[in-house]
């Protein structure tokens, strides 16, 4: 069985809902401290959502400075698939291993929603058990989740296909492009705003045209970490 | 122990939402003269020896790489505060180099 870590950093928030997606997607979670230097050799590491010391600094900057961290770095550099949740999203740009930044939203509020999102690359290892331009609905929840870029880095991601996931209908931070998820340029480092751990489990997911909070839409991300793992 | 001052603000060309709650402020109060705020943030490094050339060029190394993530800021200013530095700064003058 597969074995993708989740790593615990202090503020973190949706840590047991990422170890409970990956458990429901058909894997093992183990969970990770950000003060270790361990992997425990996992095949997958996921940087959950929440307010990782406070948010002080700035959103995930000292969380990308943890030990754990490091190693993750480096184990990302080899390939090992890793996917940014929100904070983790944040953690990823502070880490630089995603490039630009995200800033407090751009109506100044925080925001809580169903979001739709459009998968733009379904050829990473988080998103290859979607279909390219499918739509799909999960959860945002974030107060800073404006994503920007210079000129530079903006038309490189976009020219290299490295936007994953763009806003539908409603841009709801005033990220540039509607972007609400990026790669790197060998597709294993993903991160993105909305919650897909939040909609992986029937009853408590977004609301469907079938059923109230029906919405499992975000385990296929997880899915995906599994199929690109057999695959490799 | 002497104090080296490093002040960081949002790049200009973003929206600085909290800054642009403050402007919204000041106008319902009525005083339109001030057009527009941003805020930033000030560093206060307490310094164990002399601040040399060397040390500030230190502290605006470590103020690029870690204070401050130059995506989205710009390290303003880095330069020896003081005692006395507290209230010169309101003349208007900041000392120490700024890009």
């Amino acid at each position: 069985m597969a074995r993708i870590g989740v790593v615990t950093f202090p503020g973190s928030l949706d840590d047991r809902d990422a170890q409970r997606a990956v458990r429901i997607a058909g894997a093992e979670a183990v969970p990770l401290w950000h003060a270790d230097h361990d992997l425990q050799g996992v095949d997958a590491v996921v940087l959950p959502g929440g307010f990782s010391y406070g948010d002080y600094l700035r959103c995930g900057a000292i969380a990308a400075q943890s030990r754990i961290m490091r190693e993750i770095v480096d184990a990302a550099g080899r390939g090992l698939p890793v996917l940014g949740i929100c904070n983790g999203f944040q953690i990823l740009v502070e880490s630089h291993l995603l490039p630009g930044g995200l800033i407090r939203n751009d109506h100044g509020a925080f925001i809580c929603r169903d979001q739709v999102l459009r998968v733009e690359n379904a050829s990473t290892a988080w998103t290859n058990d979607f279909t390219a331009g499918e739509e799909f609905v999960v959860p945002l929840k974030n107060g800073e989740g404006g994503y920007i870029a210079s000129e530079e880095t903006l038309a490189e991601l976009e020219g290299e296909g490295r936007v994953v996931f763009r806003y539908v209908d409603v841009n709801p931070n005033g990220s540039l492009n509607d972007i609400a998820g990026i790669t790197n340029a060998r597709g294993n480092v993903v991160g993105l705003m909305p919650h897909p751990e939040h909609a992986v489990e029937p009853g408590f997911g977004p609301d469907t045209p079938a059923a109230m909070r029906s919405g499992v839409d975000g385990l296929r991300v997880f899915t995906s970490a599994l199929q690109h793992l057999l695959a490799v | 122990m002497p104090v080296i001052v490093v002040e960081v603000m949002p790049k200009p060309e973003l929206l600085d939402p909290a800054g642009k709650a403050v402007s919204g402020l000041l106008r319902r109060r009525g005083t339109d003269a001030f057009t527009n705020v941003r805020i930033g943030k000030r560093f206060e490094l307490t310094h164990d020896g002399p601040v040399t050339a060397a040390v500030l060029a230190e502290v605006r190394a470590l103020a690029e790489e870690v204070l401050a993530n130059t995506v989205i800021e710009d390290v303003v200013a880095v330069y020896e505060g003081g005692a006395e530095a507290d209230f010169d700064e309101f003349s208007g003058v900041v000392a120490g180099e700024t890009h």
